[in-house]
């Protein structure tokens, strides 16, 4: 792709899931899929420069690879419980209070569809900031209750008390219309903003619950040149970004 | 010392239908899969499994050796779902105890350490409170109060490891970049079995491998058997990585004709025919 075609929403998802781990500061950006490990590189690379990434397996690396440190797997379950980390997981559902499910579709005693099961989500929801990577949102997806809560949400922390809210965030989502926040009096979900091309009406459409719309809702800002150079050139040379989100 | 060498069949005799079973590794990463295919040529059944899971328990549960799993994932990496546990589940074939990856290690951090539990600030507010009634919760004595799962000790009756190398006695090597949760399966388990890709003298572990990989310590180990690709086909860094295209094939086969072309002799009747089968790939 040549470096002055305008930006694709699979690069606006980038700079999105990118702008998820701006102000961070020194912590491990946890990615879980393709688009949000470009962001987190991207913001690595650029505005985030303190931020820890991993290869994936079980080391620390720059952004250019060079390793700079060991997380095997023991290591990165006791780090959650240390804070210092932003993971963006995916989600097979969502709900308003931000509650996620990848464990399985139906009734947990015999799932109509068995998915991967819990995860780290719960220990990860109650510990550090988590925050979702949707590739193609729907009503599927966004969903009035989840099937089984394996990321908690604000709801459900609030009722388990002050141990499960103390270190509790979800500070987005992000889709391939648009980012989602939880700013709102009830910390039900809300339209943050929406990819150049999308209107609200169609977030509306795709999603399964009353969504809080703002009056004016911003767009997701446009990659810079060098950002694009970076995406394209550099980090993402393949094109894997556009498999996951499409054209 | 004791000499602790053994065959894969002389380690699957020492288990019992109805026993619970850890199984190291790490979703298709590392799986002790000769053990396991070892297994599958016995009538041990019933079993209680204990695994972050992969094509472990995609193999118990096709052949209907689970009675419960207890895990927090099963996958094979780059198939996100396992087929044969999929369609085990969704056909209620057995009874799941569900917990988060944190509240699995802490649990096998318990019984290494012979606690009843461990308190870790995972679980509640999610549904793995719901789906596991029996789980209960600890308040911190300390003037914060909060409260915390108490995680269950996962004690075994024995465990299932795969590593790079192990000396006779039972000291066991890993040589890739992770060692997974191996060394606390076999702590919290009262008889361990180490497979490894090689048995070489003490000596040799640290001849050009830092004295930091000697995972497994022999004390708590009960049998070495050397098992050459016994991973097989889940990755073993650095000795081989993932056989992806076997792997894909494990996963859209049906079972019965899987079992039938590879799974009805021994290991090395195994192991020939996959060769055969990617013989036949080219």
């Amino acid at each position: 792709m040549s470096a002055a075609a305008p930006p694709t929403r699979a690069e606006y998802c980038v700079v999105a899931c990118a702008e998820t781990w701006r102000g961070n500061g020194e912590v491990l950006a946890s990615p879980m899929g393709t688009v949000p490990g470009i962001g987190a590189r991207l913001a690595g690379r650029t505005f985030s420069p303190d931020l820890l990434l991993t290869d994936g397996e079980a080391l620390l690396v720059r952004p250019d690879g060079t390793p700079e440190g060991w997380l095997p797997y023991r290591r990165h379950l006791e780090m959650v419980t240390g804070g210092r980390r932003h993971v963006m997981m995916g989600a097979s559902q969502l709900d308003r209070f931000g509650n996620q499910n990848i464990s399985c579709i139906g009734d947990w005693r015999r799932p109509a569809r068995q998915l991967l099961g819990v995860r780290g989500a719960p220990v990860n929801t109650l510990n550090n900031p988590t925050s979702y990577w949707v590739p193609k949102h729907s009503p599927r997806v966004f969903v009035e209750k989840v099937d089984m809560v394996s990321g908690v949400g604000y709801d459900n922390a609030a009722a388990a008390g002050p141990s499960a809210t103390r270190h509790h965030r979800i500070p987005r989502v992000v889709t391939n219309l648009c980012v989602l926040d939880f700013d709102t009096p009830d910390h039900s979900m809300r339209l943050a903003a929406l990819h150049p091309g999308v209107t609200a009406d169609q977030v509306r459409q795709a999603t399964g619950f009353a969504l809080t719309v703002p009056a004016d809702v911003p767009y997701t800002r446009d990659p810079s040149p060098g950002e694009l150079r970076l995406i394209r050139e550099v980090i993402d040379p393949d094109g894997l970004r556009e498999r996951e989100v499409g054209p | 010392m004791t000499d602790k060498t053994m065959t894969p069949e002389e380690a699957v005799a020492g288990l019992r239908s109805g026993m619970t079973v850890g199984i190291g590794g790490w979703g298709s990463r590392r799986k002790p899969m000769a053990l396991v295919r070892a297994l599958l040529r016995t009538g041990i059944t019933d079993l209680t499994v204990v695994s972050y899971g992969g094509p472990d328990v995609g193999l118990l549960a096709a052949a209907g050796r689970i009675r419960e799993l207890v895990t927090a994932f099963v996958t094979l990496d780059s198939i996100p779902l396992e087929p044969h546990y999929r369609a085990a589940r969704e056909k209620g074939a057995f009874a799941l105890t569900e917990l988060d990856e944190a509240m699995f290690m802490w649990g096998l951090r318990a019984a290494a350490n012979r606690l009843p539990f461990l308190p870790v600030r995972a679980g509640i507010g999610s549904d793995v409170m719901r789906v596991n009634p029996s789980l209960r919760t600890v308040t911190s004595p300390y003037e914060d109060g909060e409260e915390f799962v108490a995680v269950p000790a996962l004690r075994l009756d024995a465990a299932l490891v795969h590593l790079n190398r192990a000396d006779r006695f039972g000291n066991g090597q890993y040589l890739g970049p992770d060692p997974y949760f191996d060394d606390l399966f076999c702590e919290a388990a009262d008889a361990a079995y180490v497979s490894c890709e090689q048995v070489v003298a003490t000596a040799e572990l640290t001849k050009e491998a830092p004295v930091q990989s000697l995972l497994v310590q022999r004390h708590y180990v009960t049998g070495v058997i050397e098992t050459p690709n016994g991973a097989h086909f889940t990755s073993c860094a650095p000795d081989y990585g993932r056989d992806e295209a076997f792997q894909r094939l494990y996963a859209a086969t049906p079972w019965p004709d899987f079992a039938a072309r590879f799974l009805s002799g021994d290991e090395k009747t195994y192991q020939r025919a996959v060769q055969a089968w990617h013989e036949e790939q080219k």
